[in-house]
């Protein structure tokens, strides 16, 4: 393991941010299950709980406070400048955080979606929903992490995406679904495990070729921004 | 040994002027950068260390530019005076770290004796976050001396350090300028920079005021017009006897006491005791008027 990779890690598991990471999929594990010990038809709950809480909430909110967190914590509190001074290419320093970012974001958020999948379909489903969640959290950490060096306000502006773009115009305008990674999550989960319970109009080509867009180019221009870092205006 | 060159260095935010028209080279030795807090001595620092970008001007570390240039990194080292450490780390972690991210050979030596300079063995295997503020500070030395660089750059490194801790860290600046380094710290009290370095640039509003051997700057500084709020039981009889010094140049009597212009510091505070006791009057109050270090760099920018 890197050192950058370690210091991530630790800094990430050592602060209690990470503790809000919890509840949510907690929520959409326990929907789950109650829906489903209930005997509520699957086409009933599966779009609301799957879409509608999992990819639209737990995926990017949980990416988002991963995201922000690898790179924008360390920049909030100063320690970044240990990791800068150091003579190391940048992308030596955005790859690693991305890796961490990616790796805690899909496993937090698959593994429930998986679970939830197997509940309201099968075991298909469940695999389709992880493996596109992950996915999905590569794009959203890219998109993060370079948003948390770009602005001072990475948080809010992710919220404004996550809720606004994503979940408030994605239903009026049906244009800004191409540019929305919810979309293309459940386009590839509906890809390999097709069901009547995920419905998207973003078609699977134009999905791929998205996320891998949105994935390379916001790493590429992390890794730019982060080589002409500068330490704000403090002029004393 | 490595030089650290600036010419014509300026940077602005939006219409402020942070840093106007600076050039310097730093050789090897210890060089205090000195000026009054809002001076720009830190973003002039950062400048140097390749964390912001000039606004005009180059700033480069033998001929290599150091802005977005991480390369630098293996013969400069850095201690930021915002005092940020991942406090969940030991120091011993810490710095490990940091001879890894080096790529060091062997970065457990390295980080032993880093640790050793600073002298902070006892507590290495501590949290950070329980440490005292100069020991923070001596951890993040030991970190940017991990790779042993040609250039160190320091950001009020005593701010925060107990007399005993200042000391040390004072003899450790030396050791490394006597060894051929180029060491270059900044500060807004004059003590500390007399105390460490023969040589000193003094910035003043953003511009470099004076630059050069420390002693000659002093004697600029002491040398020159002091100003004294005086009062006392008889304040005409005192300025009648104090015009009579050579070492006054000037006294100006109003309701509230005697304003005194000394040309020579010294002989005119050995002489206002003895005066006042000659002639039997009581000095109540004897007040540097204009002792603010602004006034004395602002003298300076007028020498």
């Amino acid at each position: 393991m890197s050192t950058v990779t370690w210091i991530t890690a630790r800094g990430l598991f050592g602060r209690r941010r990470f503790l809000l990471l919890l509840p949510l999929p907690l929520v959409l594990l326990g929907l789950a299950v109650l829906c489903r010990s209930l005997g509520v038809d699957p086409r009933n709950w599966g779009p609301p709980v799957l879409v509608g809480l999992g990819l639209a909430v737990v995926l990017p909110v949980v990416a988002l406070i991963i995201g922000t967190g690898v790179l924008g914590a360390e920049i909030d509190d100063g320690t970044v400048v240990h990791i800068l001074t150091k003579p190391l290419p940048r992308w030596q320093i955005v790859l690693p955080k991305l890796a961490v970012a990616t790796g805690v974001t899909a496993v937090t958020a698959a593994v429930p979606l998986y679970v939830a999948g197997v509940l309201a379909d099968s075991v298909r489903l469940g695999l389709a929903l992880a493996a596109a969640a992950a996915l999905g959290a590569l794009a959203y950490s890219a998109f993060f992490l370079a948003l948390s060096l770009v602005t001072r306000r990475p948080v809010l502006l992710g919220l404004v995406y996550v809720l606004i773009w994503e979940g408030l115009l994605g239903n009026f305008v049906s244009g800004t679904k191409v540019l929305s990674i919810q979309q293309y999550v459940i386009a590839l989960a509906d890809r390999i495990a097709p069901t009547g319970l995920l419905e998207t109009s973003v078609s699977v080509p134009v999905a791929s070729v998205m996320t891998a867009l949105v994935s390379v180019g916001f790493t590429v221009l992390a890794i730019d921004r982060l080589r002409s870092f500068s330490v704000a205006g403090e002029t004393s | 040994m490595s030089t650290l060159s600036l010419t014509g260095v300026s940077r602005w935010y939006g219409n402020v002027v942070a840093v106007n028209d600076i050039s310097m080279a730093l050789g090897p030795g210890v060089t205090g950068l000195l000026g009054p807090n809002g001076a720009g001595k830190t973003t002039l620092l950062h400048m140097m260390a390749g964390f912001l970008a000039p606004s005009r001007g180059t700033v480069t570390l033998d001929d290599e530019p150091t802005w977005r240039n991480p390369d630098v990194y293996r013969r400069l080292g850095l201690v930021s005076e915002r005092e940020a450490v991942q406090g969940y780390l030991t120091a011993y972690e810490f710095v490990l770290a940091s001879a890894k991210l080096h790529r060091l050979p062997d970065p457990a030596a390295a980080a032993r004796r880093a640790i050793d300079l600073v002298e902070l063995e006892s507590a290495q295997d501590r949290r950070i976050g329980t440490y005292s503020k100069g020991m923070r500070q001596r951890a993040r030395v030991a970190a940017a001396l991990v790779h042993d660089p040609q250039v160190l750059l320091l950001d009020e490194p005593f701010n925060g350090m107990d007399p005993r801790q200042r000391l040390h860290m004072m003899q450790l600046l030396h050791t490394l300028g006597d060894a051929g380094r180029t060491i270059l710290f900044s500060s807004h009290i004059l003590e500390e920079v007399e105390q460490v370095s023969g040589t000193v640039q003094v910035m003043v509003a953003g511009r470099l005021a004076a630059s050069g051997d420390f002693r000659t700057i002093r004697r600029l500084m002491t040398n020159r017009p002091h100003v004294f709020a005086v009062r006392s039981t008889d304040d005409r009889a005192l300025a009648v006897a104090l015009i009579a010094e050579a070492s006054v140049s000037g006294v100006e009597l109003d309701p509230t006491g005697l304003t005194v212009r000394a040309g020579d510091y010294g002989a005119f505070t050995r002489a206002l005791p003895r005066i006042a006791l000659n002639k039997g009057i009581r000095v109540r109050q004897l007040v540097p008027s204009d002792e603010s270090l602004e006034s004395v760099f602002s003298y300076l920018v007028e020498a």
